[in-house]
């Protein structure tokens, strides 16, 4: 395998830990619009993402910073392309992260009504967007002759790119319902199986038929192979959790999430942004590659710290690992 | 305003704004470091009270930080994607490697640092603060060597109409970069030295009135003794931070002169070149080079800044803009100059404001005085904004000075440029970021002042 093409899979990898990690935490910020009813039991909800959410961004941010590294003019044509989703990206995860940050730093209950919103709101559309975002990359957009993005924010909004939208929503949220069943003792734990496994059938209509019409776009036995892993683990992940298997539940939507990333990355290869105009003006993982000096450079120092990052951020959830109580309406501390 | 315009401000708007936070995030994490570390070896309350005070003053600000950093990071390819091709085999490399060795640390274990105070062994906890610290420190490394090679390039070569990294080395050695962090660190220990220095101060004297009966810290004992400390400490940061700042300044001001001597005429307005050269510290003119109604200057100070000799020659904006012309071809190489003139003045006047008033505090708490006096407490309400100011001014400087470049000698800003957005996409989140941003100062002053006259909590509260 050559560089860029390492780096290709490295990309992919990050995306797949973002979506993996900050999946559920943003799973469990929408099930606070669905099923967090009272003060204390968002604020138990809080909890179970609490020391965790801030390091699972950040996987965003090296996901950026290394297609910005290894693929520039891949970072350049998609982040100017993607403009206006990007922005409302950007401004959900803003409000959403202030919202966790400070919606208990005030025992006013008007303060955090408001906050909560901001958190409900800015998991949803990041959910969806992420989503609508991925599958236009695969589909592909109309990119021109000098590489640039050529259409208009309505040209990512099409039935494919909405359906792929809809379904990170659902996983996502189906993701974080088992992780808040993982976290949590009862009654919240019951109620977020429960939750799990409705959401997990909504999820598996809408990923057969997202998944069923990538396979038809960019058919390639690999990414087929990758889909069916996701629906097979996707249908277990509910099974396991009606069972009451969170931990196992939680490893198999883990899995859904990454053969889901993996499929589309590898429909996409090996270009990294179709042109719907001409294919002659698609992206290509060689295209767009850095030099070969820059991309030794960061294999070196990738090989160096992920192993690093990994085994601290393992470290975080094994120090957190208790499930949390939430506490009875008359004796919380909001 | 075309896209050009419109892009140029939502960069300034966005960095000024991030750079808010950015000095209270790293000086305060080594100050509550610092501060456990005093609690875990003494065993003293007074300690651990104001680490609790102090890390929840530093988280919320931290967050603030954090979301607004991400924007910077989108930013570079959403208007700026002519630039991102551009460059992105060197410039993208140190923001890539920030993420993964620093970013993942500061988060990381500032996460369980907040959540782990009686989860993990007492030391193991401490460890944590520290980590998150040095993780702020590289970050701002990391960050200031992608600056730096946009001030000045090193390590590259031109390679089909892109830039490629040749030599890493370079980079993360870049003579600009060198300086640039440990004056940027010194300003930022400045600011949260004040930081600290005004809250302690504040409550001090309140405590001291007695008129301290909104917080429950009045009955506490303690509580005067630890705002004494915590007064005594911001003061000395602020005091041995300005020294560095001033040291560091001169010699970034010098590695300036040579490497950008656009720059530093700019910084003084000086159109002919002189030998010697004169600071002046304030003009009252037009500052293009043709009326003078009335300055102060101080004779050969500016050949001092940019020499390290009294009487050393520093170029004039005409005669480097003609050399600039027969070298990169025919154009106007000039920086907004009233706006680099009055920068530079502020970054240094707020600065040195900024040490008056901690020489002030500390003069006010000898021999175990407190001062009682009205507009002192006001005074001291105010002073962390000098030096925030500063830095602010200081970064308007550093950015406005380079232009028309924005990689200097390499590229133009104009053609950095994203070709595929329009104006009113920019338009749209130029209004959005600097509406959402005004509105999240307000809530963050907001609880910063809540819980900066709180105070010390009563009990060890967990967060």
């Amino acid at each position: 395998m050559d560089l860029p093409t390492v780096w290709f899979v490295l990309i992919a990898v990050l995306w797949t830990g973002y979506f993996v990690l900050e999946g559920f935490d943003f799973g469990v910020g929408t099930l606070m619009g669905v099923i967090g009813r009272d003060n204390p039991t968002r604020a138990t909800m809080m909890g179970t993402i609490g020391p965790v959410w801030d390091g699972n961004e950040v996987w965003l941010i090296v996901a950026g910073g290394a297609t910005f590294a290894a693929f520039p003019a891949w970072y350049a044509t998609l982040f100017s392309g993607f403009y206006l989703p990007l922005l409302v990206i950007l401004i959900a995860l803003i409000v959403r992260a202030v919202g966790i940050e400070y919606r208990h730093k005030r025992d006013d209950i008007a303060w955090q009504r408001r906050w909560d919103a901001c958190i409900i709101a800015g998991s949803i559309l990041p959910s969806f967007l992420w989503g609508v975002a991925f599958a236009n990359l695969t589909a592909g957009v109309p990119i021109n002759a000098d590489g640039n993005y050529a259409g208009t924010v309505f040209d990512l909004l099409g039935g494919y790119a909405l359906l792929g939208g809809l379904t990170t929503l659902a996983l996502f949220t189906t993701h974080g319902a088992v992780f808040l069943a993982l976290k949590t003792t009862d009654p919240l734990r019951t109620t977020a199986r429960r939750t799990a496994v409705r959401l997990g059938v909504v999820t598996i209509v809408a990923a057969a038929a997202f998944l069923t019409w990538t396979a038809f776009k960019h058919a390639n036995p690999a990414s087929i192979a990758l889909s069916i892993t996701a629906a097979v683990a996707l249908v277990a992940a509910v099974a396991l959790v009606a069972a009451g298997r969170e931990g196992w539940s939680f490893s198999a939507t883990t899995v859904t999430i990454t053969a889901v990333v993996a499929a589309l990355f590898t429909a996409l290869f090996p270009d990294v942004m179709p042109s719907t105009i001409d294919s002659a003006y698609s992206l290509t993982v060689a295209g767009t590659a850095s030099s070969p000096y820059t991309l030794k450079i960061m294999t070196i120092v990738a090989a160096i710290f992920t192993p690093v990052v990994l085994l601290y951020q393992g470290w975080t959830y094994w120090v957190f690992r208790k499930r949390l109580t939430a506490p009875r309406q008359a004796d919380a501390h909001t | 305003m075309d896209v050009l315009d419109a892009s140029r401000w939502q960069f300034a708007i966005t960095t000024v704004y991030h750079f808010l936070f950015v000095p209270l995030t790293i000086g305060l994490s080594f100050l509550v470091a610092g501060m456990q570390s005093a609690w875990v070896r003494t065993n003293d309350e007074r300690w651990l009270k104001l680490t609790k005070l102090f890390g929840k003053l530093f988280l919320i600000n931290f967050a603030m930080g954090v979301v607004t950093g991400i924007v910077q990071e989108f930013q570079f390819g959403m208007n700026w994607s002519a630039y991102s091709t551009y460059v992105g085999d060197v410039f993208g490399a140190p923001l890539a490697i920030e993420g993964l060795a620093a970013f993942f640390l500061e988060s990381t274990f500032l996460g369980l640092w907040i959540f782990g105070w009686d989860k993990l062994p007492r030391r193991v906890h401490l460890a944590c603060i520290w980590i998150a610290a040095f993780g702020t420190a590289l970050s701002a490394y990391f960050i200031l060597v992608a600056n730096s090679f946009m001030q000045w390039p090193t390590g590259h070569t031109l390679n089909n109409d892109r830039v490629e990294l040749v030599d890493f080395a370079a980079l993360l050695g870049n003579k600009v970069a060198l300086i640039t962090l440990p004056h940027t660190l010194a300003a930022v220990f400045l600011t949260s030295g004040a930081f600290m220095l005004a809250v302690a101060m504040w409550h001090l004297m309140r405590h001291h009135r007695g008129d301290d009966t909104q917080s429950p810290t009045d009955t506490d004992p303690t509580a005067e003794k630890a705002w004494r400390s915590a007064a005594k400490i911001g003061a000395v940061t602020v005091l041995v931070a300005s020294v560095a700042v001033v040291v560091t300044g001169d010699i970034q001001g010098k590695i300036m002169t040579e490497t950008q001597p656009m720059k530093m005429a700019a910084a003084e307005a000086l159109y002919e070149t002189e030998q010697p050269a004169a600071f002046s510290i304030l003009t009252i003119g037009s500052l293009d080079g043709t009326e003078e109604v009335w300055s102060i200057t101080v004779p050969g100070l500016l050949s001092f800044l940019g020499t390290g000799s009294f009487d050393g020659e520093v170029l004039g904006i005409n005669d480097v803009n003609a050399s600039y012309q027969d070298k990169y071809g025919p154009g106007d190489y000039r920086p907004n100059i009233p706006l680099t003139y009055w920068s530079f003045r502020a970054m240094i006047g707020l600065g040195i404001a900024a040490t008056g008033v901690a020489l002030l505090a500390l003069w006010t708490l000898r021999r175990g005085r407190t001062p009682s006096n009205r507009w002192l407490r006001r005074l001291m309400v105010v002073s962390p904004l000098l030096p925030l100011a500063a830095t602010a001014f200081g970064w308007i400087f550093t950015e406005t000075g380079r232009q028309p470049w924005i990689v200097f000698t390499l590229l133009k800003t104009e053609d950095g440029v994203s070709p595929s957005v329009s104006f009113a996409e920019i338009m749209t989140s130029l209004i959005g970021f600097t509406t959402l941003y005004a509105v999240l100062a307000v809530v963050e002053i907001g609880l910063l002042l809540r819980y900066a006259k709180a105070g010390l909590p009563t009990e060890p509260a967990t967060y």
